[in-house]
């Protein structure tokens, strides 16, 4: 079923289906059913929709038979965020290959004009022994913020559905959220980011964030609500040529990565013995990795792409 | 009697300045003009004109605005620790003790104010302020102790206001002033009740607030997880070195203003044998914080203090550390323990080596820190790895430093900088144009 799934592009499980909210439930009983007929899903007039199973088994169901919930939309607020849904990161660092293609197309999609790129891979090397690896490290939309606590009017701000945003109209730039963060991922616009007529046409959303930037205030990745809301990944899981990055929802158990493979999200950290960055902090961080193990790409490859002091292509919108 | 009253209102009355003093407003007033015109290319350009980037996200300001807070907590020292452990000696100083306290306090404000990136949405704080944030804890506090100091500075100057409103060698319009401020102060008996009690309810209430206000700036960097601010210490650790600074910039004033206004005979030696003796006292209790403060993360060296703490002692950092460590601390503690050391140009030139090493190690614990975050830097232009300020950040920090100072002037030029009414009380002397 899932080489099935791998083929046919247009089936691919659409990851946030708007109109759509699957019980989970609902799709345990479909699994029995699937397998005590065996159908052919594509067959027939019905519409078929794609459903992941809890023990991680994707199918395809009819329609019909999933119970469907209303439409959400309506009082989407930009502060409270996606109703019941609570977004999750795997990254998997026997993948990385430091392609740095996540950065640039972050780069280009957040109009990023400056040398502060919000995904960086750090070439990491744990203690002298150990054998290198490439860490991407983005916002971990921890679950404990440091930065919303300190932040003095509310300006970045915790979302139920776990994404840490932040309010560009509102942030003084006082800069206390960035001493607050321990990964480092906050970054300022310290001069007029000059994106140009495209990003400055954008209307302005905490939800698509640095769009258009603000001289004086902070930024950072914002988990791209605004790709999630046209049922997208975000832009650094579809661009990793390595498939290591990994989206979904903590309350589906679901992540999803760049070539639309699911997975179980607890059974993947399980067994891939999964952690989460200075977890010793307190922070609890939205964003899981596996750890470089039983590598399948060679760290030596991504020292071509390694710049120490330079950031990645900027965005283009200039 | 009277013309010992009236000898004492001439030496004591606030004076026209002479050329010196011109000159010096002059220097001030340009410093401070240049100061500006490189903030408003900061307001246009954005902070870019600065040298702090994504890492070194704070810098000389910051250190800047912890200074002024430190400087503003003599007031609460000289006033009202010495004056409610009735120690009648201190009484010269404290008019000059709250007249830096005010300054200083005024100038952390501002300097926090240019330091914020959107200076434009400063109301914000009022109208968004959420109380978990260490910020506004700030924000409140320096406003209390702000109207505190001012209080306290205005009210010993009632009788004096009424006495200069009669005495002062001014035009009628100065006069005029003074007669307002006094606030129709004639020294009956109920206006003599209210304002020592007032007075006292004041120096109380100060002490709280001024602990305040210096622990929650501790706290603003405490409460991050960053090496070299993730310390239990650093409450008590800025008050000491806040008294220390404090000290250090009353001994300097009264030894310029004893010097341009003929004071010998009201700010003696035996008041600046007395405060070289409370400067080692302060001196020797903040040596204590900082051997807790940087010794037992040493010896416990993880790896991220450990790099911190190397760049502070034999790295990037160690020329400023040594210095502001034995050049503003060790070496002061030393001299002034020699009664020869305490005499009044001795004295003076240690407390400048206070008051320069105290600037310097705010910007020690402001600005390394940054530098040594969790995860490495990479990937970022090599000069975001180091800081040092712009000539326009300095012009800045320059204008603030020039602006207190020219705030302590123009209160010099206008008020009296030792209480009258109360040393005519010390010494028993009547105004007898009021008697009359
Ligand atoms: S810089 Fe902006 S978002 Fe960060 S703490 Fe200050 S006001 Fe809040």
């Amino acid at each position: 079923m899932q080489n099935n799934l791998e083929n046919d592009n247009k089936s691919r499980r659409k990851f946030l289906d708007k109109g759509l909210k699957i019980g989970v439930l609902a799709a345990a009983g479909s699994v029995a059913l699937a397998k005590v007929f065996g159908y052919r899903l594509d067959e027939g007039a019905e519409e078929t929709v794609e459903l992941m199973s809890t023990d991680g088994t994707l199918m395809q169901v009819l329609s019909s038979q999933i119970e469907s919930v209303p439409e959400k939309k309506i009082d989407y607020n930009p502060r409270e965020g996606f109703p019941n849904r609570k977004f999750v990161m795997v990254v998997d660092l026997a993948k990385c290959r430091n392609a740095k293609k996540c950065q640039s197309s972050c780069n280009k999609n957040h109009y990023i004009t400056g040398d502060n790129a919000w995904i960086k891979i750090y070439k990491m090397q744990d203690n002298e022994k150990s054998a290198p690896y490439w860490q991407p490290t983005l916002c971990q939309h921890c679950d404990e913020p440091p930065c919303v606590k300190v932040c003095p009017v509310d300006a970045t701000f915790k979302r139920r559905d776990g994404i840490v945003l932040i309010d560009n109209n509102r942030c003084i730039g006082c800069r206390f959220c960035m001493a607050a963060c321990p990964y480092s991922v906050r970054i300022f616009n310290w001069s007029d980011p000059w994106q140009g007529e495209k990003a400055e046409s954008i209307p302005y959303s905490p939800d698509y964030s640095g769009v258009p930037a603000q001289k004086g205030t902070v930024d950072k990745c914002d988990f791209c609500p605004h790709m999630i809301d046209k049922g997208e990944m975000p832009h650094c899981v579809s661009a990793c040529p390595n498939d290591v990055f990994s989206f979904g929802d903590l309350y589906e158990d679901t992540v999803t990565n760049g070539s639309g493979q699911s997975f179980q999200l607890s059974k993947l950290l399980k067994d891939r013995a999964g952690y989460r960055l200075m977890e010793n902090l307190g922070t609890a961080p939205s964003v899981y990795y596996l750890p470089p193990s039983n590598r399948v790409i060679d760290f030596e490859e991504g020292l071509d792409n390694y710049t120490e002091f330079k950031s990645v292509e900027k965005s283009e919108g200039i | 009697m009277s013309t010992d009253f009236d000898q004492l209102v001439y030496d004591l009355a606030p004076r026209k300045f002479s050329w010196k003093g011109n000159l010096w407003v002059a220097i001030l007033v340009v410093i401070i003009l240049v100061g500006s015109y490189s903030y408003v290319q900061q307001v246009r350009q954005g902070l870019v004109i600065t040298d702090m980037r994504d890492y070194a996200l704070w810098g000389v300001y910051i250190s800047n605005f912890v200074f002024f807070v430190a400087i503003s907590l003599v007031g609460s020292l000289i006033t009202a620790i010495l004056r409610l452990s009735g120690i009648k000696w201190s009484t010269p100083l404290t008019r000059i003790a709250e007249i830096i306290a005010v300054a200083a306090i005024i100038m952390a404000g501002v300097t926090i104010i240019i330091d914020m990136g959107r200076p434009d949405r400063m109301l914000n704080l009022f109208m968004h302020g959420r109380l978990q944030s260490p910020i506004i804890w700030d924000v409140i506090v320096i406003t209390t102790y702000l109207v505190i100091s001012v209080l306290l500075l205005y009210y010993p100057l009632l009788p004096d206001f009424s006495i200069l409103k009669r005495h002062a060698p001014e035009s009628a319009r100065v006069r005029k002033w003074y007669s307002g401020l006094s606030l129709n102060w004639v020294g009956n008996s109920e206006q003599r009740r209210i304002y020592s009690r007032s007075i006292k309810a004041l120096s109380i209430l100060i002490i709280p607030v001024a602990f305040a206000i210096h622990t929650v700036t501790a706290w603003l960097f405490e409460t991050t997880y960053r090496p070299g601010w993730d310390s239990t210490n650093f409450g008590p650790y800025f008050i000491a070195g806040a008294f220390v600074a404090g000290a250090g910039a009353v001994v300097a004033v009264m030894y310029v203003l004893r010097k341009t206004y003929r004071l010998e005979n009201y700010i003696t030696d035996f008041h600046f044998n007395k405060m070289g003796k409370t400067l080692v006292l302060l001196c020797l209790i903040y040596l204590y914080f900082n051997i807790n403060e940087y010794l037992i993360p040493t010896y416990k060296s993880t790896e991220e203090e450990a790099v911190h703490l190397q760049s502070l002692f034999t790295g990037q950092y160690a020329t400023l550390f040594w210095t502001a460590i034995i050049g503003g601390l060790v070496l002061p503690v030393i001299i002034l323990l020699f009664p020869q050391g305490r005499k009044p140009l001795p004295l003076f030139l240690v407390s400048i080596a206070v008051v320069v090493g105290a600037w310097w190690k705010r910007y020690i614990i402001v600005v390394p820190t940054l530098s040594h975050p969790f995860l490495p830097i990479q990937g970022v232009p090599e000069s975001w790895r180091h800081y040092s300020p712009t000539w326009m950040e300095w012009s800045i920090t320059f204008a603030t430093l020039a602006a207190a100072l020219l705030i302590i002037t123009l209160l010099v030029r206008f008020l009296p900088i030792i209480p009258i009414h109360e040393t005519s009380e010390e010494r028993g002397l009547v105004d007898a144009a009021q008697t009359k």
